[in-house]
């Protein structure tokens, strides 16, 4: 039982990780005022560019860095629709997914050709605080980018609740006129959250390719962005609740296939159905008390 | 204002045309335009990374290298409705003497296709059976080499349990993996396999996870079905099966062998009856089997060493009396327990 616990703990961290960078991403964009559906095709993008800057420079750093920088720009361009031209925000967002999902897979057979036998790298390596410690040793032998994903979750509070950069974000996504009015430029904070968001989403994928598995694959984000806007709703826009919103996802997704490792006489479909059904029942009991901010799909022009 | 507006309406055309030559199929272009080869067409509905479609297009790539065809090929097709009007546009404008790919998800759009082009070969994958007068059908019919692979996870296994890990359970994963766990339980009765599906076609994250709570579950040998389990063995250094094709460039310290896949037998065996005018429908299922060369177990690389040399002997004992006919690996398509 202890090592069921164990091993159930290390996993939820892991699975998360990706969760919480992503929705981390989307808490950025839709504070300022813009839903953006382009995360699935952001992460997608890191997951790529993280994999072939990787494999063709020998550093993942440099990977992760590239994945970060692609989603910013795809974080800009998303901007350039929703923000500069107004477009329909749930339009452009898919419009962004589709586009990015195309180009990484039409980049990648570029690069690497048509292989039977996907190209890999070495990982970024785990790291163990705990060392052989019981209990606690396993647990926190995680990726370094586990701990980045958790430890960004108080950064972000911070700059967005005790800084004047936060503070004109919110208000951008609350009420652009009022905030314009008292001279915030909306349309230059749009942006940046907007770039913020995407960095962030891409870390997300790049944790997948970087860390998780060393390689790159076509349905390597399988729909994760979108849980993800699932779980923006959950955690009522605050960041303290993304980081429970993903623990708890990622905690029934590890529990599930653990559960069907132990070989419980139970149809797997029924465990393949837990962690939506748990999702679905926290959005249930969350979402009745969830206020999204109050300007979110509007978009701003200035009369 | 209406400036503003025209600009939105602009970069938004510009965009959304962008986008679709971006998701667009693409087609390679044709080789010579006049030649007695054989006209072909692929029509896959994932991108040829998928390794199901890979293994037909790469057949095709073959043929057409050895000068044996003329090929072009759509790929990620999709299952909402597009199959249909590529084969049919492919059928009136391109005229193929042969249409390969795979209908799965698309079963009805193909058989209704065929139906209206009866001079062209429609050679598709199906769970289903074939349709006169001209729709063949094939599968990857592997489970010869995954029940050789079953016996030397059995003969490896240190813990007595094997893991594997499977999309979802159809009868193209379930043969395979009841195959190999037979395989297993030959040369290791009291063996344990536990068995985990991931309701994914593809979810590498997914299938390393559930991996890896086969190993924590006591695990110390594992079956790829699918991506990301090997990942899982790389990071325990545990010995590991691969899949449909030789993935032993993944962990070659690691991956033992795979039961690998080749469409090649199918494709000659198709040409040839095209070529002499008796192509008929047909259930191709024997040119995908070990038998005429459609199915092998993949080389062991540097794991060789690695293995008993009792336990390779019966493996190679085995797969002689496979190839002679002389041994049988039931087809078993029901859904395995989670533990075997």
């Amino acid at each position: 039982m202890e090592a069921f616990l164990v091993g159930l703990i290390a996993a939820t961290l892991r699975v998360a990780t990706p969760l919480i960078l992503g929705t981390l991403g989307e808490l950025f964009s839709e504070r300022s005022g813009i839903l953006n559906l382009g995360i699935e095709g952001t992460m997608f993008l890191g997951a790529f560019t993280g994999f072939a800057v990787a494999y063709l420079t020998g550093s993942l750093w440099l990977g992760l860095l590239a994945a970060v920088l692609a989603g910013m720009l795809a974080g800009l361009l998303m901007g350039l629709f929703t923000v500069t031209l107004g477009v329909n925000q749930h339009v452009s967002g898919l419009g962004i997914t589709l586009l990015m999902t195309g180009i990484s897979l039409f980049l990648y057979r570029v690069i690497f050709g048509e292989r039977s036998v996907q190209p890999s790298i070495p990982t970024f390596p785990k790291v163990s605080p705990f060392g052989d410690t019981p209990v606690l040793g396993p647990i926190f032998e995680q990726y370094l980018l586990t701990y980045i994903a958790i430890a960004l979750v108080p950064l972000v509070w911070w700059l967005l609740y005790r800084t004047s950069f936060g503070l004109r974000l919110r208000a951008v996504g609350e009420n652009p006129e009022a905030a314009d009015a008292a001279g915030v430029n909306v349309f230059r904070i749009r942006y940046i959250a907007l770039a913020i968001g995407g960095g962030l989403m891409a870390a997300g994928g790049a944790f997948l390719s970087l860390a998780q598995l060393g390689s790159f694959i076509f349905g390597i984000i399988a729909g994760r962005g979108w849980v993800c806007i699932a779980l923006i709703i959950f955690a009522n826009w605050i960041p303290s609740r993304v980081l429970w919103g993903a623990l708890l996802f990622g905690g029934v997704s590890a529990l599930q296939l653990r559960l069907q490792a132990t070989g419980a006489q139970l149809p797997y479909e029924l465990f393949l159905a837990l962690p939506y059904l748990v999702t679905i029942l926290a959005l249930v009991l969350a979402g009745r008390s969830a206020a999204a901010p109050a300007a979110l799909l509007k978009p701003y022009r200035r009369e | 204002m209406k400036f503003n507006r025209f600009v939105s309406l602009l970069v938004l055309v510009l965009f959304v045309a962008s986008m679709l030559a971006a998701c667009a199929p693409a087609a390679t272009p044709t080789a010579a335009p006049k030649s007695d080869k054989l006209k072909v067409f692929g029509a896959f509905a994932t991108p040829i990374e998928e390794p199901w479609d890979g293994v037909i297009h790469a057949a095709l790539i073959k043929a057409r290298e050895e000068g044996k065809i003329e090929y072009e090929y759509t790929e990620n097709i999709g299952y909402s409705g597009d199959m249909e009007r590529i084969l049919r546009e492919v059928a009136e404008q391109k005229k193929p003497d042969i249409i390969f790919g795979d209908a799965f998800g698309n079963e009805e759009a193909v058989r209704r296709v065929a139906k209206d082009f009866p001079q062209i070969a429609f050679v598709f994958g199906s769970g289903l059976g074939p349709s006169d007068p001209n729709l063949s059908v094939f599968d990857n019919w592997i489970h010869e080499p995954a029940y050789l692979c079953g016996m030397l996870a059995g003969g490896l296994t240190k813990t007595g349990i094997i893991g594997v890990v499977g999309g979802y359970p159809v009868p193209e994963v379930n043969r395979l993996t009841n195959a190999f766990i037979r395989g297993a339980k030959e040369v290791n009765p009291n063996v344990k396999v536990l068995v985990t599906f991931i309701n994914s076609w593809f979810d590498p994250a997914a299938a390393k996870e559930a991996a890896l709570a086969q190993i924590d579950a006591g695990a110390d040998v594992l079956y790829a079905e699918r991506f990301g389990v090997i990942e899982a063995a790389k990071e325990k250094g545990l010995f590991v099966f691969g899949n449909m094709s030789d993935q032993n460039s993944l962990a070659p310290d690691l991956v033992v062998s795979s039961p690998v896949w080749n469409m090649t037998p199918t494709v000659e065996y198709v040409i040839s009856q095209v070529k002499a005018g008796v192509y008929t429908a047909q259930d191709l299922k024997d040119f995908s089997m070990v038998a005429k060369g459609g199915a092998s177990l993949a080389p062991f690389h540097a794991t060789e060493s690695k293995i008993p040399p009792e336990l390779l002997a019966k493996v190679r004992e085995r797969e002689q009396q496979i190839k002679e006919g002389l041994f049988r690996v039931d087809i078993d398509e029901n859904q395995p327990q989670p533990v075997n």
